[in-house]
């Protein structure tokens, strides 16, 4: 399978990446190189055999669905780069928001 | 007095526990040896405050009769561990200035253990990689040179930094989080023991995920004891990882202690001897298996009949799951923003600016194998071949009770090598891939020197949740193996 400029740039804007329009064309390279080399997994016939998700063959437990945390939200809030508006400044464990840029005109 | 750095973490229990030395004159040994070769841009963080204030609260527990596993012993913390009050990166621009306000449980459990942290460790960034090179903060330096030639090498990846700290004596042990060998690679290459325990075994919370279905925190240290007494330290059941074991801890220290493989069956995959492996490997190998024989286990042949497509089907499954785990970081919540006209270009700008090239290479090959139309093409045929390489190991695991292979097709490479062709790079991991897929415990021991005086290391795979066995052939190999050289020229 080899991808073209216009497939690098469609992936890139579902993965949110800005990629600068002069690298699309070697990263199409670089990422066909390797779909490419991938590609001999079509040797194996794995009609028949299930996907395996989880390797463990431990029984994982169920936690109690209990609340474990909270009353945390300075904790939370506190790397967030756009800065943190907090519903009552003096208790900052109150709650509070991150913030982004304007999405409502 | 013996010189303090030269000793390991099992001597420098002993020699705390004598009170030959305090925990605050360990630790400052230490921290002078990260002042004197800061060279080797092992650590991206150095916290000699903290470790100072938690060496003197270790004499402290000591005084009051209440001394941990690792009491007072030095640690070096991969970068990808969260750490709080602890500038935490992944070797990431885009977690720049990222201070955790939690403790991952690993390093928890160590500092419960009573050991103190010195500094945070280099890495390829989120831990993709085979040589350290990937990370924002520029690659490693590798202790080790080969002979007559001055050229800087990689220590290897991902953990890079945490090797090399071991391997120049900075630190007696050091955590690493291995994927598809990103401990066992860089032990291999830096001449020290690196061990990743089973899937489940060390709780992944707290650890900056990669790909959740194979990341593992793991030990690197200088011997096998070692390496047992960290994973005693780090391992056991989290509640707060739903993918960690709820099994008692056994006690991998004794197993260590006890080299007795009589009767043990050595497993010998026929399909590791693969092209582009160096000679001088495939001779150690052998010479590995004769060292195990002699020591009373008795070598089989077995086979792995899918091993040769571990490697591409990690290269599905890996980015994958990458590509979903760093959609997180977003300008919104942690690390790096760049503004944009609005939100979307906000994002788009951000993780463009914030994300290296391979980072940005494995997140797109993740976005395309998952997208419609893809999903079952890739991602579901590679879970299969993932089923098909677990059973392999199922019944390769009938016949005998460990495996023994290299840990890598080569010694440490130069500076550089191997940047402009990804496929080549993703070739390092062609031993360690494989037990990565099926989940099972894997220790590279250090094993011989090859003809430039470079480390050369041997793997010893186990049974799921079996690094007790695995532990005890390690013992045995690095007692046969006899390997005392140290790195110079750093």
């Amino acid at each position: 399978m080899s991808l073209d400029k216009d497939t690098v740039a469609r992936i890139a804007r579902l993965a949110r990446l800005k990629v600068p329009d002069e690298e699309l064309a070697p990263l199409a390279g670089e990422l066909s190189g390797i779909l490419a080399w991938i590609e001999q997994l079509n040797e194996v016939d794995t009609n028949n055999v299930e996907p395996l998700s989880s390797v463990s063959d431990v029984t994982l437990p169920m936690r109690a669905d209990k609340v474990t945390d909270g009353g945390i939200a300075a904790k939370v809030l506190a790397n967030a780069p756009g800065g943190a508006v907090y519903i009552d400044p003096s208790d900052k464990n109150a709650g509070g928001f991150f913030t982004v840029p304007k999405v409502v005109e | 007095m013996a010189v303090l750095t030269d000793l390991t973490i099992a001597q420098l229990a002993a020699t705390l526990a004598k009170k030959e030395a305090s925990a605050v004159e360990v630790t400052d040994a230490h921290l002078k040896k990260l002042d004197e070769h800061r060279a080797l841009n092992a650590f991206i963080t150095e916290t000699p405050e903290k470790a100072r204030e938690m060496a003197k609260a270790s004499d402290a527990r000591r005084v009051k009769g209440e001394a941990g596993l690792l009491e007072g012993v030095p640690l070096a913390i991969k970068d990808l561990f969260c750490t709080e009050g602890v500038e935490t990166t992944a070797a990431s621009n885009i977690l720049k200035g990222f201070v955790p306000t939690y403790e991952s449980t690993v390093t928890s459990n160590l500092w419960k253990s009573g050991a103190v942290m010195v500094g945070k460790t280099n890495l390829d960034e989120f831990a993709m990689g085979s040589s350290n090179m990937t990370s924002h903060f520029g690659g490693v330096e590798n202790p080790w040179k080969r002979k007559g030639d001055n050229r800087k090498l990689v220590p290897g990846g991902s953990s890079g930094g945490s090797a090399a700290a071991v391997a120049a004596y900075m630190v007696p042990g050091s955590t690493g989080t291995d994927t598809g060998g990103s401990i066992r690679q860089p032990a291999a290459f830096c001449g020290i023991v690196g061990l990743k325990p089973t899937y489940g075994r060390c709780s992944r919370w707290g650890v900056v995920a990669f790909a959740s279905s194979l990341d593992q925190p793991g030990p690197f240290t200088r011997t096998v004891e070692d390496a047992a007494l960290m994973l005693q330290a780090m391992a056991g059941h989290d509640p707060k990882d739903s993918t960690s074991a709820p099994l008692p801890v056994p006690d991998f220290a004794a197993a260590a202690r006890d080299p007795n493989i009589k009767g043990l069956k050595v497993g010998i995959p026929k399909e590791y001897r693969v092209d582009g492996t160096s000679e001088e490997i495939v001779a150690l190998w052998a010479k590995g298996v004769e060292m195990l024989k002699a020591a009373g286990a008795e070598p089989v042949e077995v086979s792995l009949p899918h091993s040769k497509y571990a490697l591409p089907a990690y290269y599905i499954v890996a980015p994958a799951e990458c590509s979903s785990n760093l959609a997180r970081y977003d300008g919104v919540r942690f690390g790096l923003r760049v503004p944009g006209k609005d939100l979307p270009e906000m994002y788009q700008n951000t993780r463009g600016a914030g994300f290296g090239k391979e980072t940005r290479r494995r997140i797109l090959i993740g976005t395309y194998v998952l997208s419609a139309g893809y999903y079952d093409a890739y991602y579901k045929k590679a879970q299969r071949i993932r089923t098909l390489i677990a059973r392999d190991f199922k019944q390769a695991f009938e016949t005998c009770d460990v495996l023994l292979t290299p840990t890598a097709p080569t010694a440490a490479f130069a500076a550089g090598d191997k940047m402009d062709d990804p496929v080549a790079m993703y070739l390092n991991d062609v031993f360690t891939i494989p037990a990565s897929m099926a989940g099972l415990p894997g220790i590279s021991v250090p094993a011989g020197l090859d003809k430039d005086g470079l480390p050369l290391g041997l793997q010893l795979i186990g049974r799921a949740f079996d690094e007790v066995t695995m532990l005890r052939a390690a013992a045995a190999l690095e007692k046969a193996a006899a390997f005392t050289v140290r790195a110079t020229g750093y």
